[in-house]
């Protein structure tokens, strides 16, 4: 999938604005999801943790990672090997000097991606949820923002060796992924995972004896009125990638809208059956992330699938989820990301309609695991003797809210112990 | 083994770019790319053993 240079006509300008202009809609999802799953002693912090994450990432993106993002020129640094090139970083201006001036579809592809990164370092936000300093959540906002991301976005949006890997080696039109699946969701998870092995996991979540402690969020319904919100988010997401970086026809909008619909209801539905059989009811919160899973997928396939191809990949992953969740003990935000955006990848691939495609997306898959996920660890475990993620056992005990923030977000609860939890 | 399972998956990365570099036969290419796939989800799967081990020994 490389991006085309052609210029946007000013309807697809004008759409494809509109719909950015809704994107921000799956950011504050993810920011209520996190809120909602974590405690009520740590709520403040969280939603305050992510407009930080947030407004970090922004800034490192705009004063560096977009220079090696560049989706506009149309060039970038390059190895040669075995007689091709491989384009590995983009070549802009630092600080978005001359932006101002770029053609319009590279502007907007500009704006994407500043929203993509929002999205993506929320996820590993949510992880670390109950545990993760505010400063340590930024920085590690910092490294994804000004590195990670960029290259991933260049790699699969722009004339990255991943996008060219249809032009090169005949595998497909090279990497799929409209939505981002693997610059957002696998990112974040991989991050989330990197987040979760070196801070730990919450205090009193594996007891000396016994079954780890379930520890349900403090709010269930900021936890399904965010993925309704996100779900609005991830229609832009989808509709106006496939537009920047697909060139489609303004006429397949609709169906890519509804693929998008349908990988979330159909994971939902499978969710609610799992935990139904396995519970005896249906868990909200098991829910809440198989309709996220659902939403994941489909940034990958949406624009490539049919209508009754999207219900199959998000029923699957709504399957998947809550059992690596249950059986793995990953945490939701690794599971659903993740997984979820692995899981799609390679059902773009399945289904997309160019030989060869999925050996494309197989090599993204191995890239994100083999490559990107061992970087993102030492970068986090280097991060971390800096700027240490974990608060202390008195910050953790007393909730983050009072520690951080000196006040509580709802000063008229009753705090509960941890072994209130059993 | 954390470790040892995070240098595992390295080279399951470079075993796919070997596979799209060395082999223009279509099914070569794809037995060798899942071949990496598959190194890389056993380095991740030792990785998350080492995970899970050591959580157990710092249990609170």
């Amino acid at each position: 999938m490389s991006v085309s240079t052609a210029p946007l006509t000013e309807t697809s300008f004008a759409l494809a604005l509109g719909l950015l202009m809704l994107a921000p809609l799956a950011v504050a999802g993810m920011a209520l999801i996190n809120t909602g799953l974590g405690r009520s002693r740590s709520a403040a912090q969280s939603i305050l943790g992510s407009m930080l994450m947030v407004a970090a990432a922004a800034l490192a993106f705009a004063l560096l990672g977009a220079t090696f993002a560049d989706s506009a020129s149309g060039t970038g640094h390059v190895i040669h090997l075995a007689g091709k090139q491989w384009n590995w970083a983009g070549t802009g201006t630092i600080g978005l000097s001359g932006f101002a001036t770029a053609p319009a579809r590279a502007q907007l592809g500009l704006l994407f991606q500043f929203l993509a990164v929002a999205l993506a370092v929320l996820i590993p936000w949510g992880s670390g949820a109950d545990r993760w300093r505010l400063p340590a959540g930024a920085a590690a906002a910092v490294v994804l923002a000004a590195i990670f991301f960029p290259l991933l976005a260049h790699w699969s949006w722009s004339t990255g060796w991943l996008a060219q890997l249809g032009a090169n080696f005949g595998l497909g039109a090279g990497l799929l992924d409209a939505g981002g699946a693997s610059a957002i969701h696998v990112l974040g998870g991989l991050s989330a995972l990197a987040v979760v092995w070196i801070a730990g996991p919450r205090r009193g979540k594996f007891p000396r004896e016994g079954l780890s402690t379930a520890m349900p969020g403090h709010n269930s319904i900021y936890v399904l009125f965010g993925c309704a919100v996100a779900a609005m988010g991830w229609l832009a997401f989808n509709t106006a990638g496939a537009l920047l970086w697909c060139d489609v026809a303004l006429s397949t909008l609709p169906v890519i809208a509804i693929n998008t619909w349908l990988a979330a209801v159909a994971a939902l539905a499978a969710t609610y059956t799992v935990t139904r059989v396995r519970f005896g009811k249906p868990d909200a919160s098991l829910c809440a992330n198989g309709w996220l899973a659902g939403l994941v997928t489909s940034s990958a396939c949406a624009a490539v699938v049919t209508p009754v191809q999207a219900l199959l990949i998000g029923f699957v992953a709504g399957i998947i989820t809550p059992l690596l969740v249950e059986f793995l003990e990953l945490g939701v935000a690794i599971g659903v990301h993740a997984a979820g955006g692995i899981w799609g990848l390679f059902a773009a691939g399945v289904f997309a309609p160019h030989s060869g495609q999925v050996l494309a997306q197989f090599v993204a898959i191995a890239t994100l695991l083999g490559f990107v996920f061992p970087l993102i660890y030492l970068a986090f475990w280097l991060l971390n003797r800096f700027v240490p993620f974990r608060v202390d056992a008195d910050g953790e005990r007393i909730g983050l809210d009072l520690h951080e923030l000196g006040g509580n977000a709802y000063p008229e609860f009753v705090v509960h112990r941890d072994d209130s939890y059993r | 083994m954390r470790y040892a399972g995070l240098l595992v998956m390295p080279a399951g990365f470079f075993l796919a770019v070997a596979a799209i570099v060395l082999f223009p036969d279509p099914a070569r290419r794809a037995v060798f790319l899942i071949a990496g796939l598959a190194v890389e989800a056993m380095g991740l799967g030792v990785a998350m053993r080492g995970h899970m081990q050591s959580q157990g020994e710092h249990r609170s």
